[in-house]
């Protein structure tokens, strides 16, 4: 009977085969005509399908017969059948030379199985990821890790009282703050030159790149080097991704994070932005490039620092020697700006000015020496990032880090995660847990501000040294937190949102610092009374117009973590339609 | 699709035998069978025999069988159709009443009987699947570091063939960059595998590779010179057929943005969805003028039609061909009879959409219908609602 029981598993539909289970009817066997039709294609499927397939003629033969002697059909068929029946190593072995097209379970039937599956996403926290391939274990990063067995887990610790060991270190103001602008105002320049001047970076270091950059024919960019060190970036002479570097001063230790200007790079300059507790916004003073600049991304690039939370915001009027220093064409634009800046929430207080060169390093770390800009008498930049107030830390909150980069921290740290504490305290031997997708690892090493540290706390930028845990579990944008307090996963939530474009029921992607993930906005629930939040009673709205703010409900695919208070931007189309707060 | 036989009398009852010839053609297929239609169609069915010795054996016989259509099964990626049903025609190894699923096969005919008659939707689905011209099929990646989206668009339908995603880490630091920049190597060498294994590099069919900043570039680039690496001739045969495009993102949804741009249109202008594409953007625009001339939602929309508005002179209604899907009979008479009214009476125009096209999701999202109007109304008053929302089972989102 175990024909039977394969030909029952070859149906599509199992009801099928219910017929008639008990009929009995006279009639002639399988024609001479099939048979040798059945013959030919046994043959033929059996060359593709190799040797150790382990299968019968018999069940070749069934397959051929329901599939009216398509050997590819068949071929596929029993694949999937003998993958769907083992374990799941059988499925990485490969299946030998030129035919693997034919052979092996592609990952395309993996995808295809997974999508006939498909139903309407249950709203639970659990589901399994989407359809992928290339999953991690391609990628270098994991090689490895697999070996780390549960054992390994067990991470000692010293079981530290990490909060009064904090408070024992006497710790230094520390403060992150988002370089914000637009395309070549002029910010990884600026930030290479306070870098420069500062010491972080050696004079032997710039030549480099001087060199460098100049054979490239980009030798106006051998400052930004000092930030962009990607490839592509040093090759185009245009930041990509959000580079950190530190610095100290007197009384604080800073982290840069220079976000890139182009609108293309908007999701990590938001990644970066997340990170901040304020802002430097560069300004290019240029003739046309100031008011290009505001219409494009120095307006975007400062409504999402505030949607974010950041509050403090210092102006960096650069390139002022492309307009001989005038003090006019600072005032006019400071006025510009201090007026775009109020209206969209900031306060005035917490707004400084000041007039700059990023190239050559004028009021940067040292006053200006251009005889030009005698007329300023302020401070120079670094002065006013000094006076920004230290930062509350949630140090008693439950464990958050929103996962920055996954990487392979070194050949002792197959499997290492970055990003900055957002609330919690954290040391070696703890187990953490990875959402979305719930897996728990262990902490073995940990990194604060580039120095093994026993333990870290919120606020600081760390990474983090796992064990226990395979990388195919962890991406950037996943949320490490306490098991016992762990984050919720959500795949559909209200928000409270400021429209910066028109909204209606439409796609969307959904930001929240790293993490991405596309979704729709599904339902315009209420429109909302811009200063005091309440609902406008009545109409229930079929637009959203810029400026207005709205309840809506927004649904994704995939579950993301997503607490109560998150401040998420909703992005459609390359541009920001708008930012808000997760309701519930 | 071939058109074999046609019986249908006036009142619009009556039979068609088609000749599904294309993958293709059974998603015609898919939309054109209703619950309550009669179908008959090949169909295998595996029979019982016992010996004179009392021994039994099984048998498998093709047979044709009619049914009356219950259910439909479309999967999208291979494009087979399973419409399953009760028999109720006897034959010489089914009794009537048994359950059976008829799993349509290319080159064979089937047969289609109507029990509410051929509407105008169901014909015009006709002409359309048995129209000659076919519009070509496209291929699209939609990428971002780390993210591709692999689809092939053709006449009538976006389907996503394969997602790719890698870990790609991100920049960090002095020396460390190599970690990057391989990884970004292993993506896009795996999303070529994963590519060459879908397309048929004897077809010339446009290829659109598109994404924010670089990537897309750096991809084709990756093949190109993979391709000459590896003396890999059919594929450097391709190059022309590439298309570099933006998209805000590496997500499906970005496909809207690509098939609007300059060069894409260029290779596919006069496509359905390129039509249709540009058709959404424009109803979003006359949306977002928020003049009153654009209409969005089943209710709102067939106000609109009652008072006139989407008649001659620039009357446009749009609806997603998933409303024609309904199990519901009654649902679907009520969407035909407002096409018909709009085209027949009022004089104005009808856009069916394909519902997997991401136009056609994005009028999903606006309740599956929209229409653009030719003179300004005012929507909703306070009453209606009220109502919307208690049907809905809504009313507890207000009281926050
Ligand atoms: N004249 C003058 N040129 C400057 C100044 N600062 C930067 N530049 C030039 O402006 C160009 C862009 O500089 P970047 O530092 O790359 O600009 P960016 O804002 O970091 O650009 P993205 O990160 O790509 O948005 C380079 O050619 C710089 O040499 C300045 O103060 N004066
Ligand atoms: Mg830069």
């Amino acid at each position: 009977m175990s024909r039977h029981k394969l030909v029952k598993a070859l149906d599509l539909d199992e009801e099928l085969d219910d017929f008639n289970g008990g009929a009995e009817s006279d009639y002639d066997e399988v024609s001479a005509g099939d048979r040798e039709q059945l013959r030919l294609g046994t043959i033929k499927v059996r060359e593709m399908l190799g040797d150790e397939s382990g299968i019968t003629n018999q069940e070749i033969e069934d397959s051929l017969w329901h599939y009216y002697y398509d050997a590819d059909k068949t071929v596929t068929y029993l694949l999937s059948q003998m993958s769907n029946s083992q374990p799941k190593k059988s499925k990485k072995k490969k299946t030998g030379d030129g035919k693997a097209k034919a052979i092996g379970p592609s990952p395309d039937d993996v995808v295809r199985k997974a999508q006939n599956t498909k139903k309407p996403a249950p709203k639970a926290v659990e589901q399994s990821a989407p359809p992928t391939i290339g999953d991690k274990s391609i990628n270098g990063i994991v090689q490895g890790v697999s070996e780390i067995t549960i054992e390994d887990t067990k991470v000692k610790g010293k079981n530290l009282d990490v909060l009064a060991e904090f408070k024992k270190s006497k710790p230094r103001n520390a403060a992150n703050f988002v370089v914000i602008g637009h395309v070549d105002a002029g910010k990884s320049t600026l930030m290479g030159r306070l870098l420069y001047d500062l010491k972080v970076v050696d004079p032997k270091t710039l030549d480099r790149y001087r060199k460098e950059s100049e054979r490239l024919g980009k030798g106006s960019f051998a400052l930004a080097w000092v930030l962009d060190q990607g490839t592509e970036e040093r090759n185009r002479g245009i930041t990509i991704d959000i580079a950190m570097n530190k610095f100290e001063t007197e009384k604080t230790s800073f982290t840069i994070l220079d976000a890139p200007g182009h609108r293309d790079f908007i999701p990590n300059m938001i990644a970066g932005a997340s990170q901040a507790d304020f802002a430097v916004l560069v300004i290019d003073a240029g003739t046309g490039n100031f008011e290009s600049g505001l219409k494009g991304q120095t307006k975007e690039h400062a409504l999402l620092v505030r949607s974010m939370g950041v509050q403090r915001v210092v102006i960096a009027i650069n390139k002022l020697d492309t307009v001989q220093w005038s003090q006019d064409r600072f005032d006019e634009i400071s006025q510009q700006i201090a007026a775009f800046l109020t209206s969209a929430g900031f306060l005035a207080k917490n707004l400084a000015f000041v007039p700059c060169v990023g190239l050559t390093g004028d009021n940067i770390v040292r006053k200006a020496d251009d005889p030009k800009a005698s007329w300023y008498t302020g401070p120079p930049l670094v002065s006013i990032l000094e006076s920004s107030e230290p930062v509350t830390r949630a140090l008693e909150k439950p464990l958050r880090l929103t996962v920055d980069d996954v990487f392979r921290g070194g050949v002792q740290n197959p499997l290492s995660v970055s990003g900055r504490l957002e609330a919690g305290s954290i040391q070696i031997g703890d187990t953490i847990l990875v959402m979305p997708a719930k897996e728990a690892g262990a902490i073995k090493g940990i990194e604060v501000d580039s120095e093994p540290s026993e333990w870290a706390v919120a606020g600081q930028n760390i990474i983090l040294h796992l064990a226990g845990i395979d990388a195919k579990y962890l991406k950037s944008g996943d949320v490490i937190c306490a098991p016992l307090a762990p984050i919720q996963c959500v795949t559909s939530f209200k928000a409270k949102v400021l429209a910066f474009e028109h909204i209606t029921p439409m796609h969307c992607e959904i930001h929240k610092g790293r993490l991405h993930a596309p979704g729709r906005i599904t339902q315009l629930i209420a429109q909302l009374d811009k200063a005091s939040g309440a609902m406008i009673k009545g109409k229930k709205p079929r637009l959203i117009k810029p400026g207005s703010v709205a309840r809506v409900l927004v649904e994704v695919d995939n579950p993301i973590p997503l607490e109560q208070g998150g401040r998420i931007i909703l992005r459609a189309g390359g541009v920001t339609i708008g930012a808000g707060l997760v309701e519930r | 699709m071939r058109l074999i036989k046609q019986s249908i009398d006036r009142d619009g009852s009556g039979n068609i035998t088609l000749f599904p010839e294309e993958p293709e053609d059974m998603w015609f297929a898919y939309n054109l069978i209703r619950p309550g239609d009669r179908l008959r169609a090949s169909a295998i069915r595996r029979v019982t025999t016992e010996s004179a010795t009392g021994s039994t054996s099984s048998q498998r016989v093709h047979i044709n069988l009619l049914i009356a259509v219950e259910k439909l099964d479309f999967d999208t990626q291979s494009a087979q159709l399973h419409v399953s049903g009760r028999i109720i025609e006897e034959t010489k190894y089914t009794k009537v009443g048994q359950f059976h699923t008829l799993d349509l096969e290319l080159n064979r005919n089937f047969n289609l009987e109507k029990k509410e008659g051929w509407d105008s939707v169901a014909r015009n689905l006709v002409k359309e699947a048995c129209d000659p011209v076919k519009s070509a099929d496209v291929w699209a990646v939609i990428m971002q570091e780390g993210l591709a989206h692999l689809a092939v668009l053709t006449g009538h339908r976006t389907v996503l063939r394969q997602k790719v995603e890698m870990t790609v880490p991100k920049k960090r630091g002095m020396g460390r960059q190599g970690d990057h920049d391989k990884a970004l190597e292993k993506f896009f060498q795996t999303t070529m595998d994963t590519l060459l294994r879908q397309i048929d590099l004897t077809e010339t069919k446009p290829i659109l590779l598109a994404s924010p900043g670089f990537i897309a570039q750096g991809f084709l680039k990756h093949v190109l010179e993979s391709a000459a690496r590896t003396g890999n001739k059919a594929l450097l045969a391709q190059r022309s057929n590439f298309v570099v495009a933006h998209s805000a993102s590496g997500y499906l949804h970005s496909l809207n943005e690509v098939l609007q741009t300059p060069e894409v249109l260029a290779r596919l202008k006069d496509t359905k969805y390129a039509r249709e594409t540009k058709l959404m953007s424009d109803f979003m625009e006359s949306l977002f003028k928020d003049d009153g001339r654009a209409a969005y939602g089943p209710r709102e929309v067939e106000q609109a039609v009652e008072k006139g508005a989407v008649g001659r002179g620039g009357g446009v209604i749009l609806i997603s061909d998933s409303l024609f899907r309904s199990q519901d009979v009654c649902v679907r008479r009520r969407w035909v009879n407002l096409v018909d009214k709009v085209r027949d009476t009022e004089g104005g125009e009808v856009r069916i959409l394909s519902s997997t096209h991401e136009s056609g999701k994005q009028l999903e999202g606006l309740g599956g219908v929209a229409a653009m109007l030719t003179f300004p109304l005012e929507y909703l008053d306070e009453k209606e609602e009220d109502e919307d929302l208690i049907t809905n089972g809504d009313t507890n989102v207000i009281t926050s």
